[in-house]
């Protein structure tokens, strides 16, 4: 004869509310989970005006290289210069 | 009569490279007299870009000269730019470096920063990749 078996335990039909261990346990996670709160990183304005540099990606040498035609531009155009 | 024209045709050709030497040469025209004296007065300033700005309060008047000759330094940074190259901004912040050295004491002048400053006996503050 083949019996029906239950695949999970018998369980109470309403659950106890959380006393003692378990109770201590849940205030455990609650208290861990508050403690990288603390190690936050805190963002201050700066006092300065943030300026975007957007000519940061123009090297040293490039301004170096165009530096002699740029002069001869200069005096070339004196009257907007 | 064969020295005269001989002496015609030396004079002639004379004449011709007097004339081509006259074409070849650039007018190094003066500034226009509003801008020179904006420029005295402090109300326009070099900028780091390669243009003109203007330091205090823009009257209509004033940004006219100004945006007349940014558009004028844009044509020739435009140019030169391609003939060697480069971008239109890296040639002008070159011609923006030089620009503010050649400010006169007086004369305003925008720090790398973004701040007027108005150009001293001393060498002016720019940009540490400034030639």
């Amino acid at each position: 004869m083949i019996a029906a078996k239950l695949t999970k335990g018998p369980a109470r039909a309403h659950k106890a509310a959380m006393r003692g261990r378990l109770m201590d346990r849940a205030r455990l996670v609650v208290l861990l989970g508050a403690i990288p709160l603390a190690g936050c990183i805190t963002l201050e304005a700066p006092d300065q005006p943030i300026v975007i540099e957007l000519n940061i990606n123009i090297t040293q040498e490039v301004i170096y290289r165009l530096a002699d035609d740029a002069n001869n531009a200069i005096d070339e155009n004196a009257d907007i210069f | 009569m064969i020295i005269d024209s001989k002496y015609r045709k030396v004079l002639g050709t004379a004449a011709t490279a007097l004339l081509l030497a006259g074409l070849a040469t650039p007018v190094l025209a003066q500034r226009d007299p509003a801008y020179a004296a904006a420029r005295e007065a402090g109300q326009v300033g070099e900028r780091v870009n390669g243009y003109l700005g203007i330091v205090g309060n823009a009257t209509p008047e004033l940004q006219r000269v100004v945006d007349d000759i940014n558009n004028q330094r844009r044509q020739v940074y435009t140019q030169r730019a391609q003939a060697e190259g480069a971008t239109l901004e890296q040639y002008a912040l070159t011609a923006g470096c030089l620009a503010i050295a050649r400010t006169t004491p007086g004369e305003k002048y925008q720090a790398p920063d973004g701040t007027w400053q108005t150009r001293t006996a001393a060498a002016p503050v720019r940009d540490p990749r400034c030639p």
